[in-house]
């Protein structure tokens, strides 16, 4: 209880302490970035020990009065989904502190206390239980993104950084005009409340009402996952963002609007969020598909992988939407699968980008020759995204794969392409930045991976391994957690809901 | 009649205390100031300040002694009491922004204080009113004062025609006003708010009634830059010396609002069904015209005055839903609005320089890194003036448009919340040159910030963020107001 405040707060101490530091001592200002998110990784692991994995129940919970009148309380709590998030939160800010190091001269002090409040906006997002205090961390998260894209991006950093805020300024309203008028019909912002009220018929939405609550809060999580066709901001800011900032916004960032999906529309607006779902799914399907022909043919090898995250964030909602358990498994696997080899991608790329100062493939060749640490690192993260057996993707892609086929085979089908399509841009990037002659200028400047680079990757690449073969680790926590969520998305619908992922049947079974 | 009369008793001049005060030091400013050296003005700026203080102590006061004052005139309430407070609070920060832009424009001189204190003394006045020959004439000592504010600097050009056009349009709206006064009276015959409440619903003439309720509306609209009637604000904003502008986005605006909600919640409140639709249209087009035109300016006085405007269609969002929870809503509202413009207008008046020569958003390239405290308080601004939590500017419009939604405007509600997306926009436009460009030669002989000024910063975004975070602090005040 006091662990998960602690864990929410002290990167929030981190910033205050930053703003205050004296700014001419950028050293030190790293050395206190990295202290500070490496302390919240290692508290964050102390969460783990004190959950029970065999409940759905929100866990360490807090809850205290914060403004009387309308009724805000400040009440966080985990369960086995946000629990993971917090964590995939926490591993990855100290690792972008670790790839900023260098890479950012300038204006050292904002960056590191920007990059800390973003942690503490991010943890805040997963551990609100207050429809209203998440709005808070919702927005308080936007601020430090915008700053990091729009100083320490690239050429056109303004105007992603504009476009990013934008757009989910606009997404984000909706939701509030939808958290109010929850409000104003129950009289309470409190998640555990509400879903507890709209259970047992205390709180009953009409189907207006509940087809336009979900399309506000649908409205700001869709921008933010990115859905197909709300995705154009993610390849610009993502394309700018400084490689940590990428880092994050990827592999953190983008999982806000899963969440939301997971955590808010399904079980809140049960009938509008089923009698939508053949559509979303389209979009997700299309998104897919769409995301991984553009990745296909993007020479900038950023935006080939932001793409790829279009693509990739389409099986996770395509999973929420198939409601089943499986499905929705396969969709929280996903979200954490895609954090982790994304962000790798991303780290990796802006290693390169450090080495020959440059994104565009066609500046690069032949780099397994000079860099062959580098090469393997990349190989594989390349598989691992692409979701070879063994590594983390595949896990949660035949998971999603499995839940839509039970739910419409027809689905499976078509996002199974996008399987296929993503062996192809992958390895096809590998072959045209590994292998092949070596330019003159990347000769000169590649060197091996750094020991910096190295504290890097390895927790990212034994993260792969182990979610890509041990799923016991992960998967209880979440089953409990999606299986009681889906059983509030049951309402007034007809389907399956399996309690147990077969694969747990099988470990009882011993 | 006279026979009748009965004189006030002594709780009913303290009810009129913060006008007293305001009055007599004004009146003691002007009197001394023949008989201050050129040098030593400053001085009567300080004495101004001193009636403000205790024009504040007043106003307090009243909050315990409330009741009605000299037969039925001025009614001292809660709802009195916050708007006095506030209009008093925004003319002692517009004074201690002013001591260093009158100096630097070698305009320093006792009356600007006495006009700062008359105007005040007259918006107190409205607060306070519970007649409409009372508010007219507070409307008129808190306007002509301000006109003449407007065209302080007179070899100014731009400030001559901001008076001027402040002046004309200025006269119009009382001239309106002042038509719905007599068509009231001609409907009720009385010029009392509860008598006009009372007689009204019984009242034949309802068509009169309606009519005197438009007239007074463009009279209250044109004063509060709430649209169609805001054409003058940016051309005024634009002209005026900065100080000034800060006091005008805040204390006149704030005052006519007070009188407006007073006006149509109480007086009007049983034709409610005849202007709602009004209220609502005005709203949407306020907050439209304010954050689009925003949108292309270039000049930061101008672009401040559109964002007021468009802040004024969120008062005005909840004037349509004219229930008790969007009152205490338009309260909290305008309280974070005076805090946020006054400090975004301290900032541009500091950084204008001499004759306003820096006043475009791209020569504000490069505060960031050339003044770093500086500019994240005025950032601090920006984020409240666009909404974002955990900022005062937040809890404001999400308490309006929770009133509104409750209020059933649900369609209201949802493009108040878009445009509010739009206005992200051109704030984030001053961020973006504050802190992505490098600096310019703009930025090279910046004076040190006087003490003034950077009080008024400092206490504008604190306050501003400490509103954010407890929003308690207002609204306990304003929730009660309200009730009362």
């Amino acid at each position: 209880m006091i662990l998960l405040n602690l864990v929410l707060w002290l990167p929030f101490a981190g910033f205050a302490a930053l703003l205050l530091a004296p700014r001419a001592r950028e050293e030190a200002i790293r050395r206190v970035a990295l202290g500070v998110s490496l302390g919240v990784f290692i508290l964050s692991l102390g969460l783990l020990a004190g959950f029970d994995r065999n409940t759905a129940a929100f866990q360490l919970a807090t809850d205290l009065p914060w403004i009387a009148s309308p009724a805000i309380r400040y009440h966080i709590g985990i369960d086995g989904v946000s629990l993971w998030l917090v964590l995939l939160t926490t591993l990855l800010t100290p690792l972008g502190v670790l790839v900023s190091w260098r890479h950012i001269d300038k204006r050292v002090k904002e960056f590191f206390a920007f990059f800390l409040l973003m942690e503490f906006g991010l943890i805040g997002v997963f551990v609100s239980l207050d429809l209203f205090v998440f709005y808070v961390f919702w927005e308080v998260s936007l601020v430090p993104m915008y700053f990091l894209i729009g100083v320490w991006g690239h050429e056109r950093r303004i105007y992603a950084a504009v476009k990013f805020f934008l757009y989910t300024m606009t997404g984000s309203v909706l939701m509030l005009a939808g958290i109010i008028y929850l409000y104003n019909r129950a009289g309470t912002f409190d998640y555990c409340t509400l879903t507890e009220m709209m259970w047992n018929g205390r709180l009953s939405l009409d189907r207006i009402e509940q087809t336009a609550l979900f399309l506000g809060f649908f409205a700001a999580f869709a921008i933010k996952v990115p859905i197909f066709p709300l995705h154009t901001w993610l390849p610009d800011a993502h394309v700018e963002a400084p490689t940590a900032g990428s880092i994050m916004l990827a592999s953190v960032m983008l999982k806000m609007g899963c969440y939301g999906l997971l955590r808010f529309c399904l079980p809140m607006f049960p009938s509008a969020a089923r009698s939508m779902a053949p559509w979303i799914v389209v979009l997700a399907i299309v998104g897919i598909i769409y995301g991984a022909l553009v990745a296909l043919v993007q020479p900038n090898m950023k935006k080939l992988v932001a793409y790829t995250s279009v693509s990739h964030l389409g099986f996770v909602v395509l999973g929420l939407f198939s409601f089943t358990q499986l499905g929705v498994n396969g969709a929280v696997y996903q979200m954490l699968n895609h954090g982790i080899s994304t962000g790798a991608l991303f780290a990796l790329v802006g290693f390169l980008y450090e080495r020959n100062h440059s994104l565009e493939i066609k500046d690069y060749g032949g780099v397994a020759t000079p860099a062959p640490a580098l090469a393997t690192m990349f190989l594989i993260t390349s598989l691992a995204s692409m979701g070879l057996p063994l590594l983390n993707n595949f896990v949660g892609e035949y998971l999603v794969l499995q839940g839509a086929a039970q739910a419409d085979f027809r689905w499976a089908v078509f996002a199974a392409i996008g399987v296929i399509l993503s062996a192809c841009y992958m390895l096809w990037l590998y072959q045209r930045v590994f292998y092949g002659e070596t330019p003159e200028t990347v000769r000169r400047h590649m060197t091996d991976a750094t020991v910096r680079e190295w504290a890097v990757m390895a927790p990212l690449l034994l993260m792969m391994v182990w979610m890509g073969t041990y799923t016991q680790t992960f998967m209880p926590p979440i089953t409990q957690a999606s299986a009681s969520i889906l059983e509030k998305a049951r309402f007034n619908v007809d389907f399956r809901v399996e309690r147990q992922t077969p694969r747990q049947e099988v470990a009882d079974a011993r | 009649m006279l026979a009748s009369f009965v004189p006030p008793a002594p709780a009913e001049y303290l009810r009129a205390l913060p006008e007293i005060v305001l009055t007599g030091v004004a009146t003691l400013v002007m009197v001394l100031e023949p008989l201050t050296p050129p040098g030593r003005k400053r001085a009567l700026g300080y004495l101004g300040l001193l009636g403000l203080l205790g024009a504040l102590a007043a106003a307090v006061a009243g909050y315990s002694n409330q009741g009605l004052a000299f037969s039925g005139m001025l009614r001292v309430d809660g709802f009195a009491v916050f708007f006095r407070v506030l209009v008093i609070v925004a003319g002692a920060l517009a004074a201690l922004i002013s001591f260093q832009y009158l100096r630097r424009e070698d305009a320093e001189s006792g009356e600007f204080y006495a006009l700062l204190l008359y105007s005040v003394a007259g918006q107190c006045l409205m607060a306070a009113s519970n007649e409409l020959i009372v508010l007219f004439i507070g409307l008129e000592i808190s306007s002509i004062a301000s006109y003449v504010l407007a065209g302080f600097l007179r070899r100014d050009k731009l400030a001559n025609e901001a008076a001027a056009k402040y002046f004309l349009l200025g006269s119009f709206a009382t001239a309106f006003l002042l038509y719905g006064v007599a068509m009231i009276y001609g409907a009720t015959g009385a010029t009392n708010l509860d008598a006009i409440r009372q007689a009204l619903p019984a009242a034949k003439m309802g068509l009169l009634a309606a009519a005197a309720a438009a007239l007074m509306f463009v009279g209250f609209a044109l004063k509060v830059s709430a649209a169609p009637f805001q054409v003058w604000a940016p051309d005024v904003y634009q002209g005026a010396p900065a100080p000034v502008t800060a006091f005008l986005s805040a204390g006149p605006k704030a005052a006519a609002f007070a009188v407006f909600l007073r006006v149509y919640l109480t007086a009007f409140g049983s034709i409610s069904a005849r202007w709602e639709n009004v209220m609502w249209s005005s709203a949407l087009l306020t907050m439209v015209v304010g954050n689009f035109g925003a949108l292309s300016q270039t000049n930061i006085k101008r672009l401040l005055a559109y964002s007021s405007i468009a802040h004024a269609g969120y008062v005005m969002v909840a004037v349509a839903a004219h229930t008790e929870a969007a009152v205490a809503a338009a309260m909290y509202y305008l309280a974070v609005y005076v805090l946020m413009t006054i400090g975004a207008f301290a900032l541009v008046s500091y950084f204008a320089r001499k004759g306003e020569q820096w006043v475009h958003v791209d020569d504000l390239a490069g505060l960031g890194q050339r003044q770093p405290v500086t500019a994240a308080l005025f950032a601090i601004l920006l984020l409240s003036l666009i909404g974002v939590p955990p900022t005062g500017g937040f809890f404001a419009k999400f308490y309006v448009f929770k009133a509104s939604l409750d209020a059933g405007l649900s369609g209201l509600t949802i493009l108040g919340l878009l445009n509010s997306a739009v206005a992200a926009y051109y704030y984030l436009r001053i961020l973006v040159v504050m802190y992505m460009r490098d600096p310019g030669k703009s930025i090279l002989d910046l004076p040190p910030m006087a003490a003034g000024t950077r009080t008024v910063l400092w206490t504008t975004s604190l306050a501003s963020l400490a509103l954010g975070l407890y929003p308690s602090i207002v609204l306990r005040f304003t929730g009660l107001a309200v009730t009362k």
